[in-house]
């Protein structure tokens, strides 16, 4: 009987995975004498543990195994919770994951730092030896020539209320070997006195056998504080031996007759042939763990753990899509304008089954943002104490739902945002408390819907951004003009220059000026868009404007010309009708809007993608407003038309790229329309301004140069 | 058919147990923990129960005395899984009722093996 483990191994991973994370918040909430969180923090390390030695991760249960002696001492109570105990076993928990990690990808581990918290665990439990193997050394196998034994079995009358039963102790001892049982009645009592709750007899059993000792004893592991058990080695089987054996139970009736259909050869066929399998099993099922292990690193990334509601939901409306359908078709059999009426309402359900399957369909790629949120506590509580600050973290929203892919992407970003909150944001201590504000320091981070997005915000109590460092660094490293006028959010906007950075020293916590640029790429290569918003001695707030899904997309259709291209709704600012006495032209092609303070130059589409149109005038369009890299443009366009959720397709699957689109959708009457890459149409109306400077080495190029700066 | 209720908060373990099971012809019921295995067992009888010992709600220490206290389930055999194959253990697991033990880890063979001295 072989069980191949392997395919129970996601699903453990996925558990130790689980388990760590409750460790690790268990750990960083754990105060004093709180049972609750100590039990539950146990639980988990102790399933992990029973987990990894059954699925074969021996390292991984070595490690845990002094992990969870240390969190038994505390739940017992014989061990204060000190932090300096937390904190290795914070570190602790960060070697499981790699450990367990190791094990997932069939790969090497930091080994150094595994066994450096393995020796410090050991020095905080005082190098005790376990117990475990107290009882090997008790059943010390002197097993030499014995070809079989004597076993006196006297249980005590209760042992029938513990579950046991002699008989399947004698069908398991009858598979080791031949066995011959007596049964000694002596002391079953008269039929009145009997209480048939209770065992009366004792047993004289004969085992001809070459197994082991211990193997013999084992089979009565369950019973050994119920009974008495004794037993001889027989050294030679003498038949004289053999019968002199049995008619040592001269009172006993022979109850052989009995127990012996008890014990069918077959099943002792069956365990004889199993035994010698389990030699060899556990070499192959390694092998295949390892195998299904590497495969497995791919699939774990691709799966989505799905509530079991959210696929009823969708069986649901699918049938109702089923039912639907039947109904139109059997409609389309003999159809009449008589049926008209059901026919409109028959598509009306077709509607609504699909924008709920839609909906259902978009839910189960949603997750609780709290998957992305649940590694900050750790990330901030480490954080404090590498800068000897005082901070705690308030997270908010973390149900907040948003797509999986989103969700992967944004966890980096996020992380450099916090860490900066930590390290340039927060002040320290006495700097605090000298500006009269609280000791500890606070960073949220807030998750919520607003519109089609999700917003995320990083949010410190600190010191703000000091524009004047921020202008003075910017100068320095010759990003602009020393004497450039700019606003509070252009100059916020420098932050996220490539190679800026105001930290006085550089720490190794943040503060190399790699990031914020990268975070603001991430951010932008999502469909979303990052503000910040600070003010000096009272903090600073960076919010993240994200799509919920990339996959779909709401979009304001617009028409140029024969065409429809779709905006993201989430780049527009505004959509206006032109006023003639706001346009500006500055040279030649250049045209500038005086959108209140700003002067927004006007990219007209049908240039940009030579289309023909009759609305080439101005004064004629429309003028949709976005803005991207925090710099606004006017697209002009003939029309707007609808707004509406599109799917979004690539076109480099299905074609290739195409600067200035960033894909394509199918509209609803089956034509293609593409999708306008705001940021990318940016620097092809920048690009085609330079070509058009060089054509006219006349025109007045520094304006233009500024226009698309 | 033998009947046996497998009480383990972890999936992977209650997974691997039951499908041993399953796969030598036992019929099982599984329970995420003590208190979901103390309720299955009122509405069902049971030839044998394997649960953990630690599990949140109800510990199997627990649903082992609990289960004792059922006239339904005064000999059935109730085996203990446990990692640590302290005595200490086993005398708790005993003093609750616990027919025997099953120290993990252990393989399916291992587990098939041992049972048979419980059931048929």
């Amino acid at each position: 009987m072989s069980v191949d483990l392997s395919q129970f191994i996601p699903s453990f991973l996925e558990e130790s995975f689980e388990g760590l994370a409750l460790m690790e918040s268990g750990l960083l909430d754990l105060k004093r004498g709180d049972n609750e969180t100590i039990h539950s923090i146990f639980r988990a390390a102790h399933s992990i543990k029973g987990g990894a030695g059954t699925f074969g991760f021996d390292n991984v249960t070595e490690f845990t195994h002094l992990v969870e002696t240390l969190l038994d001492e505390m739940r017992d109570g014989r061990r204060e919770v000190t932090s300096k105990d937390t904190e290795i076993l914070l570190d602790a928990v960060d070697c499981m994951r790699l450990l367990i990690e190791a094990a997932r990808d069939n790969q090497d581990y930091d080994h150094d730092k595994v066994a450096k918290t393995s020796s410090r665990l050991s020095e905080t439990l005082g190098d005790e030896q376990s117990t475990d193997s107290e009882n090997e050394s008790n059943s010390n196998i002197e097993k030499k020539d014995a070809c079989g034994y004597n076993i006196k079995f006297i249980p005590e009358h209760s042992l029938a209320k513990t579950g046991n039963d002699p008989i399947f102790l004698f069908s398991a001892l009858a598979e080791l070997g031949e066995l011959t049982i007596c049964a000694n009645t002596e002391e079953l009592p008269a039929l009145m006195d009997i209480d048939a709750q209770e065992l009366y007899l004792s047993w004289q059993l004969t085992l001809i056998t070459d197994v082991e000792e211990a193997e013999v004893i084992e089979i009565f592991e369950w019973v050994e504080d119920e009974c008495l058990l004794t037993l001889e080695p027989i050294t030679n089987t003498s038949d004289d031996e053999f019968t002199q054996n049995l008619s040592e139970g001269v009172n006993s009736i022979i109850s052989e007759p009995s127990v012996q259909p008890q014990l069918p050869s077959k099943a002792a066929n069956q365990i004889s042939l199993a035994s010698t399998k389990v030699e060899h099993e556990p070499d192959a099922v390694i092998e295949e763990k390892s195998k299904a292990a590497k495969g497995k690193v791919k699939a774990d990334l691709g799966s989505i753990r799905v509530g079991v509601d959210k696929v009823d939901s969708l069986i649901n409306l699918v049938g109702e899509l089923v039912i639907t359908q039947s109904m139109l078709s059997e409609l389309g059999n003999d159809f009449d304008m008589t049926k008209v009426e059901r026919l409109t309402n028959g598509l009306e359900q077709l509607l609504q089954n699909t924008k709920e399957l839609q909906e259902s369909v978009m839910r189960i790629r949603m997750l609780p943002i709290s998957f992305a949120f649940n590694r900050f506590p750790r990330l901030v509580h480490d954080l404090a104490i590498k800068t000897g600050k005082t901070m705690e973290l308030v997270i908010n929203g973390e149900q907040t739902e948003l797509d999986k892919t989103v969700m992967e992407q944004i966890g980096d970003p996020l992380v450099h945002l916090v860490r900066n909150a930590a390290d340039h944001g927060i002040e320290s201590k006495e700097i605090r408390l000298a500006n009269g504000k609280p000791e500890k320091g606070t960073i949220s981070l807030d998750a919520y819907h607003q519109g089609g997005n999700i917003v995320i915000e990083i949010k410190d109590d600190g010191a703000g951004i000091n524009r004047t460092s921020v202008l003075d660094k910017a100068i320095d490293k010759g990003l602009i003009d020393a004497n450039a006028t700019l606003t509070d959010s252009q100059v916020y906007d420098l932050l996220f220059e490539p190679g800026f950075s105001t930290a006085a020293e550089v720490t190794d916590i943040s503060g190399r000026g790699v990031g914020m640029d990268v975070v603001k790429r991430n951010i932008q290569a999502l469909g979303g868009r990052i503000q910040v918003e600070s003010t000096l001695g009272k903090g600073s707030t960076f919010k993240v404007n994200l799509p919920l899904t990339l996959a779909i997309l709401d979009g304001q259709l617009v028409k140029v010309g024969t065409e429809t291209y779709i905006i993201p709704l989430i780049s527009i600012v505004e959509s206006l009708q032109i006023d003639n006495n706001l346009i500006n032209r500055v040279s030649g092609d250049m045209v500038l809007y005086r959108l209140r303070d700003d002067n927004v130059p006007v990219l007209p589409i049908y240039q940009l993608f030579n289309l023909e149109t009759e609305c080439t005038e101005i004064d004629k369009a429309l003028l949709v407003v976005v803005e991207a890299d925090g710099q606004k443009v006017g697209l002009m366009v003939d029309d707007l038309l609808a707004q509406q959720q599109v799917v979004i397709k690539s076109l480099n699957d299905n074609y290739q790229q195409v600067a200035g689109i960033s894909g394509a959708t199918i509209l609803g009457d089956g034509s293609v329309a593409m999708i306008l890459d705001i940021p990318g149409m940016i620097n092809m109306a920048l690009e085609q301004a330079q070509r058009a400077q060089r054509v006219k080495t006349d025109g007045n190029s520094s304006v233009a140069a500024e226009l698309c700066l | 058919m033998t009947k046996v209720l497998v009480v383990d908060d972890s999936n992977s373990i209650r997974d691997m147990v039951s499908f041993t099971l399953k796969s030598a012809g036992y019929q099982t019921v599984e329970a995420k923990d003590g208190q979901d295995g103390l309720s299955k067992a009122k509405i069902n009888n049971f030839d044998l129960v394997i649960s953990d010992v630690n599990m949140p709600n109800m510990d199997g220490i627990s649903l082992c005395t609990e289960l004792r206290k059922l006239a339904s389930f005064k000999f059935t055999p109730i085996l203990m899984l446990t990692t640590e194959s302290s005595s200490e253990m086993k005398i708790r697991g005993k003093s609750a009722g616990a027919t025997g033990w099953l120290v993990k880890p252990f393989n399916p063979e291992k587990l098939l093996a041992t049972i048979k001295r419980v059931v048929k």
